[in-house]
């Protein structure tokens, strides 16, 4: 029996509607793990001991654990506490707080390689402190680390797809969902993957937008 | 002693990096319009004593007063970094490494501090970064970064951003040592442009020719103190003291 894509048209829409979850997801998830490591980031750098300290805790439970039991954690635990969550904002909230850890890492490093001259500069003309990484400061460390933190988006496209295991019809698991109906296991797999690689380049190709925007801002 | 206070006034300062005393008993009074220059060799303590005037590096003992302010008193904290804020604000500052922000074009480097901290418009914080860069001669090259510009070009930059603060005093930690001898002159000529509109300035420089035409007085440190001072054309032609000299002669030889 060899490949056979007649089916494909048949089920695309369910296809579509999987990798418009997985780029909505991705998209929101990368947004809030963007912003969510700067504040991470300064929180550990800046924050008094008392919010330090439990702040810390909560990072390592995310940078320590699977990003499959902080899932369930998000989706299944918080219901007990009174906080019921849609899937795919669990999903988000997930992956981008998993995300912004990862991302807070890489900004702690390259806030304190900022030269030193730059806050210096900030605060001799009269700005805060908080001022001066905020206009200053942050948005240098930002630009250093957009390779990296562009590699952190990737992998967390392809983490996306875990946000399944609570019931979010992304790509994957639509595409299981059809070969369920269908038996075509390899066809829609693969057309899943070429999906992804579509997605992959999408976002590949903004990186290099914002490269090339920043480049001669440094 | 009185306690009538000069525009710029420090008194006794000290400061020690740990055990290292950088600082013995400063004081340097500067009247309005003064230019005074700050000379001696690498170590001597120059900088840390321009940047205890606006608290960069605080001192461990004495006081600064700006125009009948002091300046590094003694404020609960939250006060006052309130009260720092504002004094910086009235005092420029220019970095030997410019420390343009590398992120920002000429035109936002000169409107950030100002937007932000006086409440300029888009449309006013223009105006005055056209101005500002004018003076300076930069105003051809307002919207390039600093990485597009030369030494010269961002060190004129640089004075600008300071300048668009309408600060009280500026305060130079040599600032053209960074650049390529072909530079330094655009500089020096900001800066004696600065002097003409009688700009309070405190300049620390290794340009003995420079300090000599645009110094009222001239400050010679060493160790930590305040070897000798007076107008240029005593400190550099007739130096009193034998460290004095001893400096002068050593800067011709290099200079050589
Ligand atoms: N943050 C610091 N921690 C420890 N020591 C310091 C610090 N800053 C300066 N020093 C020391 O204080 C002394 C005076 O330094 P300062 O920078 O004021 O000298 P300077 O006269 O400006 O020298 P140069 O001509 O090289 O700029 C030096 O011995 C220096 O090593
Ligand atoms: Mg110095």
């Amino acid at each position: 029996m060899g490949l056979d894509f007649s089916m494909v048209p048949k089920y695309l829409d369910i296809i579509l509607l999987g990798c418009a979850y997985t780029i909505g997801i991705t998209v929101a998830a990368a947004i809030l793990s963007f912003f969510g490591g700067i504040v991470f980031a300064v929180i550990a750098l800046y924050a008094p001991w008392v919010i330090r300290q439990p702040f810390r805790l909560v990072a390592w439970i995310f940078m320590g654990t699977p990003l499959l039991l902080q899932l369930f954690l998000i989706y299944f635990g918080l219901v007990q506490v009174g906080i019921d969550l849609p899937a795919v904002v669990a999903g988000i909230i997930g992956l981008g707080l998993h995300f912004a850890v990862y991302n807070s890492e890489l900004i702690q490093t390259a806030i304190l390689s900022v030269d030193k001259g730059q806050m210096e500069a900030a605060r001799t003309l009269g700005l805060s402190r908080g001022e001066a990484l905020r206009k200053v400061v942050i948005p240098q460390a930002v630009r250093d680390v957009i390779p990296p933190i562009s590699n952190n988006m990737i992998a967390l496209l392809k983490d996306s797809a875990l946000v399944s295991v609570i019931g979010v019809s992304e790509l994957t698991l639509s595409a299981q969902r059809v070969i369920g109906k269908t038996y075509r296991p390899f066809e829609f797999y693969l057309l899943a993957a070429a999906f992804y690689y579509v997605i992959n380049l999408a976002m590949e190709w903004v990186q290099r937008k914002i490269e090339r925007r920043i480049s001669i801002s440094r | 002693m009185t306690d009538e206070k000069s525009f710029v006034e420090i008194r006794h300062a000290q400061k020690a990096f740990g055990k290292l005393e950088v600082l013995k008993d400063i004081s340097l009074s500067v009247d309005k319009g003064q230019i005074v220059g700050i000379i001696g060799s690498s170590g001597s303590g120059k900088s840390t004593l321009l940047r205890a005037i606006n608290d960069l590096d605080p001192l461990t003992g004495g006081e600064v007063w700006l125009d009948g302010v002091e300046v590094n008193q003694k404020l609960p904290h939250r006060q006052y970094e309130k009260h720092i804020n504002q004094m910086r604000q009235q005092v420029g500052m220019v970095f030997q490494h410019f420390n343009l922000f590398p992120h920002m074009t000429a035109r936002e480097n000169v409107t950030m501090a100002p937007m932000l901290l006086k409440g300029l418009s888009k449309d006013e914080a223009n105006t005055l970064a056209e101005e500002q860069l004018d003076n300076v001669g930069m105003l051809e090259r307002i919207d390039y970064y600093p990485s597009q510009l030369s030494g010269g070009q961002k060190q004129r930059v640089a004075i600008a951003r300071a300048l668009a603060m309408k600060p009280k005093l500026m305060l130079f930690d040599e600032a053209t040592s960074a650049l390529d001898p072909e530079l330094v002159e655009e500089v020096n000529q900001v800066m004696r442009k600065l002097a003409e509109q009688h700009m309070t300035m405190i300049i620390v420089t290794h340009e003995m020719d420079f300090a000599a035409s645009v110094c009222d007085r001239v400050l010679f440190m060493d160790q930590g103190v305040v070897v000798e001072e007076g107008p240029p054309s005593m400190l550099f032609k007739n130096p009193t003291q034998p460290r004095t000299r001893e400096f002068l002669r050593k800067h011709l030889e290099n200079a050589k």
